[in-house]
């Protein structure tokens, strides 16, 4: 049987696309920015908190990294409601899951981040007299940040590739965009074709991006 | 309690296709990245161009749209697929490319003249590399490698958003019945904790046992 080419209706709907695509990008930079947050408390918790946060934090990366990202979607989308808490629509339930589950991957390269910045810089923050939150705040986190500036990078790259997995609770990103014109049109290779190529040229875009912003500010080896 | 034991046979069955279809993506995902990482450590350059187009697209596109494209275009294009065999093509695809750059990695990291001394005495190609390369890259190669089981286990939930009944579904299904989402999310997170940290497990126990470089 031979297929035959209709692309038509993939570009008659490429807005539809488009959209979804921008919003993939716009969920990813929100999830990235909360997971970081998220990451940047936890880090500190874990190289310098007391013990028992020392293990809630360990016991928080290491649970989210060893379960699906779907299941953490279905939890905060679906299980939240089911004990009461009704206050996030699809949308906004998918970006925290997708914070709570980039979090525990940042925590590990911000303390990895902590633990490279070295000595020296530290102690001369407390020899010009600095005090224990300013030398985090000044001498720390900028540091930290240029260390970790290409691990942060690939995991923007790995949460634009998981914001596909909004399309199970129905967000309109690409994948839900592509499902959609399949169903309608069913010109199914045209879709997955034009939605694989444009994931694609988005995370190579993005990378070179990054690469120009490494070269700007990421510490040389 | 009693309706955690009133599913269990749901979940296990469940668990069980979430194992199967794991075990069969690394199986196939493994020989398509020995396959990947050789051609791009040893083939001629179309083989080499090849084998770095794919490892390279793979990485930037989702698993899921792997997974739909193969579910839904397999049959327009006349090849009838069912639902698992889809999701297990599709994910060992996306493990091929990654387990390529595994192999790429741990066997470019022998020094070159390990390969000049096994040719210097006269083995063939493939026993420079199963006698000579191979034993010394293991060490190199099982931690990522154990890293991309897990991603496989955490991968295969994806099966379920093209109803195949895993773990996830099941799980799914029951709290649709049911409504007890905290109970049997926390079931379904600790099952999968469970596979994962013993493949991390079992990770950390080999690289020891390897790690003699």
């Amino acid at each position: 049987m031979m297929y035959q080419f209709n692309w038509r209706p993939v570009f008659d709907s490429f807005d539809l696309l488009l959209k979804g695509l921008l919003l993939g990008i716009g969920i990813a930079v929100l999830a990235l920015a909360i997971g970081s947050l998220l990451g940047l408390v936890a880090a500190f918790g874990r190289s310098s908190g007391p013990r028992p946060i020392r293990l809630l934090v360990g016991g928080y990366v290491e649970g989210v990294r060893n379960i699906p990202l779907l299941l953490i979607i279905y939890f905060v989308y679906f299980g939240l409601p089911l004990i009461g808490i009704r206050v996030l629509d699809n949308l906004w339930s998918f970006v925290f899951a997708l914070a709570i589950y980039s979090g525990a991957y940042l925590t590990e390269i911000f303390r990895a981040g902590i633990e490279a910045v070295s000595k020296g810089h530290v102690e001369a923050g407390k020899a010009i007299g600095l005090n224990r939150w300013q030398r985090i705040r000044f001498v720390m986190i900028p540091l930290m940040f240029r260390i970790v500036l290409p691990s942060l990078g690939n995991t923007f790259i790995s949460l634009f590739k998981d914001t596909s997995l909004a399309s199970a609770i129905a967000v309109p990103e690409l994948t839900y965009g592509a499902i959609r014109i399949n169903v309608n049109t069913w010109r199914v290779i045209e879709v997955y074709l034009v939605v694989g190529l444009l994931y694609l040229a988005t995370c190579y875009a993005i990378a070179g991006g990054l690469r120009l912003l490494e070269r700007r500010f990421a510490m040389g080896r | 309690m009693d309706v955690v034991i009133a599913s269990g046979p749901l979940i296990l069955r469940g668990l069980l296709i979430t194992v199967e279809v794991s075990v069969a993506v690394l199986l196939l995902g493994t020989l398509i990245g020995l396959a990947g990482g050789l051609s791009l450590l040893y083939g001629a350059w179309p083989l080499r161009l090849i084998a770095r187009v794919y490892v390279d697209s793979m990485r930037g596109i989702p698993q899921l749209v792997l997974i739909f494209a193969i579910f839904y275009g397999f049959p327009a294009l006349g090849l009838q697929v069912s639902a698992i065999v889809a999701g297990i093509l599709a994910l060992s695809v996306f493990c091929g490319a990654h387990v390529s750059e595994v192999i790429r990695g741990g066997v470019g990291s022998i020094p070159c003249g390990q390969m000049d001394a096994a040719q210097g005495i006269g083995l063939k190609f493939v026993q420079r590399l199963r006698y000579v390369i191979f034993p010394q890259a293991l060490g190199r190669i099982l931690p990522a490698w154990v890293n991309t089981a897990v991603e496989v286990v955490k991968a295969s939930s994806l099966v379920s958003l093209v109803s195949v009944v895993d773990l996830m579904m099941s799980i799914q299904q029951i709290v649709g019945r049911t409504r007890e989402a905290l109970l049997f999310y926390a079931v379904a997170a600790l099952l999968y904790f469970g596979i994962n940290y013993t493949i991390s497990a079992i990770g950390v126990r080999l690289e020891k046992r390897y790690a003699h470089t």
